[in-house]
């Protein structure tokens, strides 16, 4: 077992013990291979069950959305930037939660892992930075560094930006000399490459909403792509529609992403939608030097007024 | 029984002689994401691979399908009223279809095929469909279908069956449909049916044998009472892991919900039917604004004790669940139906 899990397992088993709070949301193992399933625990017992590897990618933050009980979450540096846009968006509060912080060294990238073997993975291990992966022919031992998720190698805030135990020192911070390249390459296509360039992106999407229902963001009642009654959009696989519904939620998360991953981990067709997402992150920060879920004390910039803005229209 | 022998050097020219009597649809990898699509006119099935992430449902069932159109322009004789369009329902064959895929072919069409009512656009595609299995030689670590009334060279539901026995298929010819396809195919060459027959056995018990034993179980399923398992205490915790996508039900080859829809251009109208989920809230919701699974916890039982209890009641035909295990690996949370399945089998209430 490695360090961060037995804290981990410790701290919230304590938790419950002393009735601090009334359930802990962590990851347990999962049924196969670089699985792990977020999941709930009520009793000190069930949190003895709690795992911390390279694959608790998804985003906590999610799981929290209108609860009104005392809860205690695990959180890495990108699930705390997104309790703290939940915080601001009035959809938990502060006082209801018990944040133990874990400082993060990245997740792994499963699909350049698969990549790597012809026949599927039957195991995954990890020591420390080592990871193990077996097939039923091969074995390898690889760097995990060099495999992290694309968002995890531009992530400047590895350790949590918002806490209230960590279960370990804090790590050191990146230093990247340009953390946009990858949104600036399509921001030099022509108009033709940039098109075809999404085009080929959504070929595959199912429009099965793994994407949006893995995102903390996304916690509307009803999501515009469902409502009916107007119907804003086609539900079909029309190409217009499958954008229409890409574009509009990339832009309901403008100012709010804080690059989780969580999108592009759910999408069953491994699907790269944070080329969307990532555009309005660098935006954000070059028009508003605004990165998402930094402060409590500030709302996101599209949802704020200022009587100084610079812009005529608004007034 | 007619066994066939296919050398693999020969295989592509069979394929491409078949072009000419059916439109193919096989396994094909674009993008990365490997699925079952119709055959480009060079494209050839991707046998090495052909575990693919979507199930060839969508060979008999497309995401989205044109029911009915219309022309809404007043001068037109028929505007405003609705016909089936023109689709070429001419000889299709399904290349390279796993066994359990086949069986889930068999078990929709329980549900589109009825005394009462007949689908006729899943029936017309079933009609001229002709299936040409792959057993599955090394299974993967989510398939589980042996414990879900297929199994890696179950012959449920298709036309043929090739075994790849190294430089050559054995191929198990079934029903007419599959020799009519190897006659087009020029694939003639009879192999010795008892040495062929035991070479397909042993590769058939090594496979299972790869498998495992049983460790899912359906066997008490028929006897629980669904009020008991709607009431078990198992489903709360699962709702909250559920993200409730859909990504199970598009990917599984044996859902069949739909949603239909009115949409129009300019002056043209179209009703069509798309893919739907039981884990979507918009899935039940009443024009009245009641929804009777307004609740997660409501929708993710819904889908278990559909695969796992209401169908096995309704069809006596087993499970509605093939045992693909394409939902345990690409469900995002891991929501495993093999300890879904195994809960509900084992269930007593608390008295
Ligand atoms: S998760 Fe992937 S396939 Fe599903 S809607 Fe999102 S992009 Fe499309
Ligand atoms: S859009 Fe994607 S990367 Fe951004 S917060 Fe949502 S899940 Fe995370
Ligand atoms: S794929 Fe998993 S998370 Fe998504 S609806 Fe199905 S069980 Fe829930
Ligand atoms: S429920 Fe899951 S394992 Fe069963 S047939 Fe559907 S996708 Fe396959
Ligand atoms: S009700 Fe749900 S589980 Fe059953 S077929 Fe429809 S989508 Fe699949």
């Amino acid at each position: 077992m490695n360090a961060y899990t037995e804290k981990i397992r410790e701290l919230s088993s304590n938790l419950l013990r002393e009735g601090k709070v009334d359930l802990v949301i962590g990851f347990k193992q999962g049924t196969v291979p670089m699985a792990t399933v977020p999941a709930i625990a009520r009793t000190p017992e069930e949190a003895a069950t709690f795992v911390w590897d390279a694959n608790c990618s998804l985003n906590l933050a999610n799981y929290l959305t209108n609860r009104t009980e005392k809860i205690g979450i695990i959180a890495k540096g990108c699930d705390s930037r997104n309790i703290v846009n939940h915080i601001v968006e009035n959809k938990i509060s502060r006082e209801q939660l018990y944040i133990i912080g874990v400082p993060c060294t990245g997740m792994v990238d499963k699909p350049s892992i698969r990549a790597l073997f012809d026949l599927e993975i039957t195991q995954f291990k990890e020591e420390g930075e080592t990871l193990l992966v077996k097939t039923l022919e091969n074995e390898l031992k690889i760097d995990k560094q060099d495999y992290l998720r694309a968002n995890c190698r531009t992530c400047m805030h590895r350790n949590p930006v918002i806490h209230d135990v960590l279960v370990a020192e804090p790590v050191v911070e990146q230093t990247l000399e340009d953390p946009f390249k990858d949104v600036k390459a399509i921001e030099q296509m022509d108009d033709d490459q940039r098109w075809n360039h999404f085009e080929t992106l959504l070929d595959g999407c199912i429009r099965c909403y793994a994407c949006r229902n893995a995102c903390p963001l996304c916690y509307c009642p009803t999501c515009f792509v469902d409502e009916s009654n107007p119907q804003w959009v086609g539900k079909g696989q029309d190409p217009s529609d499958v954008r229409t519904f890409h574009f509009l939620r990339a832009y309901h998360c403008a100012g709010r992403c804080t690059d989780c991953g969580a999108c592009e981990e759910a999408c069953p067709m491994d699907i790269r939608v944070r080329d969307f997402t990532r555009k309005l992150v660098k935006d954000s920060l070059e028009i508003y030097g605004w990165e998402a879920g930094l402060t409590l004390d500030q709302r996101p910039p599209l949802d704020t007024f200022k009587p100084d803005d610079p812009d005529a229209f608004i007034k | 029984m007619k066994v066939i022998q296919i050398d693999k050097n020969d295989w592509n020219r069979g394929i491409d002689a078949s072009r000419k009597a059916y439109h193919l649809f096989g396994p094909v990898t674009d993008n990365n994401q490997s699925m079952f699509k119709q055959l480009a006119p060079d494209q050839y099935p991707d046998m090495e691979k052909p575990d693919t992430i979507m199930s060839p449902k969508s060979v008999l069932f497309p995401q989205t399908e044109k029911l009915l159109g219309a022309t809404l322009d007043p001068t037109a004789e028929n505007h405003h009223i609705m016909e089936r369009p023109e689709t070429d329902y001419s000889p299709r064959a399904v290349i390279g279809i796993r066994p359990y895929d086949a069986r889930a072919v068999a078990l929709v069409k329980l549900n589109f095929d009825t005394p009462e009512y007949r689908d006729p656009y899943w029936c017309d595609a079933y009609a001229a469909t002709t299936f040409v299995g792959l057993a599955v030689n090394q299974p993967s670590v989510t398939d589980f279908s042996t414990a879900m009334g297929s199994g890696p060279f179950a012959e449920e539901g298709l036309d043929a069956l090739l075994v790849d026995a190294g430089d050559l298929y054995l191929a198990k010819v079934l029903t007419p449909k599959g020799e009519a396809f190897f006659s087009a195919a020029g694939f003639d060459t009879v192999a010795d049916t008892d040495e062929s027959l035991e070479k397909i056995e042993q590769l058939k018990n090594k496979a299972e044998t790869a498998m495992g034993p049983l460790a899912v179980f359906t066997d008490k399923l028929a006897q629980k009472s669904i009020l008991d398992l709607h009431g078990a205490p198992f489903w709360e915790d699962l709702a909250f892991t559920c993200i409730n996508c859909g990504t199970c039900t598009f990917v599984c080859p044996t859902c069949w919900c739909f949603d239909i829809q009115d949409e129009t251009k300019g002056n043209s109208a179209a009703r069509f039917r798309n893919w739907d989920t039981c884990m979507s809230p918009l899935f039940t919701k009443h024009g009245s604004g009641h929804n009777p699974r307004g609740e997660k916890t409501q929708r993710v039982r819904q889908r278990f004790m559909h695969k796992l209890k209401y169908f096995l009641d309704k069809y006596d035909s087993g499970t509605m669940c093939v045992g693909c295990g394409r939902c345990v690996e690409k469900c995002p949370v891991n929501i495993d139906i093999r300890q879904v399945c195994n809960k509900m089998n084992s269930y007593e209430p608390q008295k």
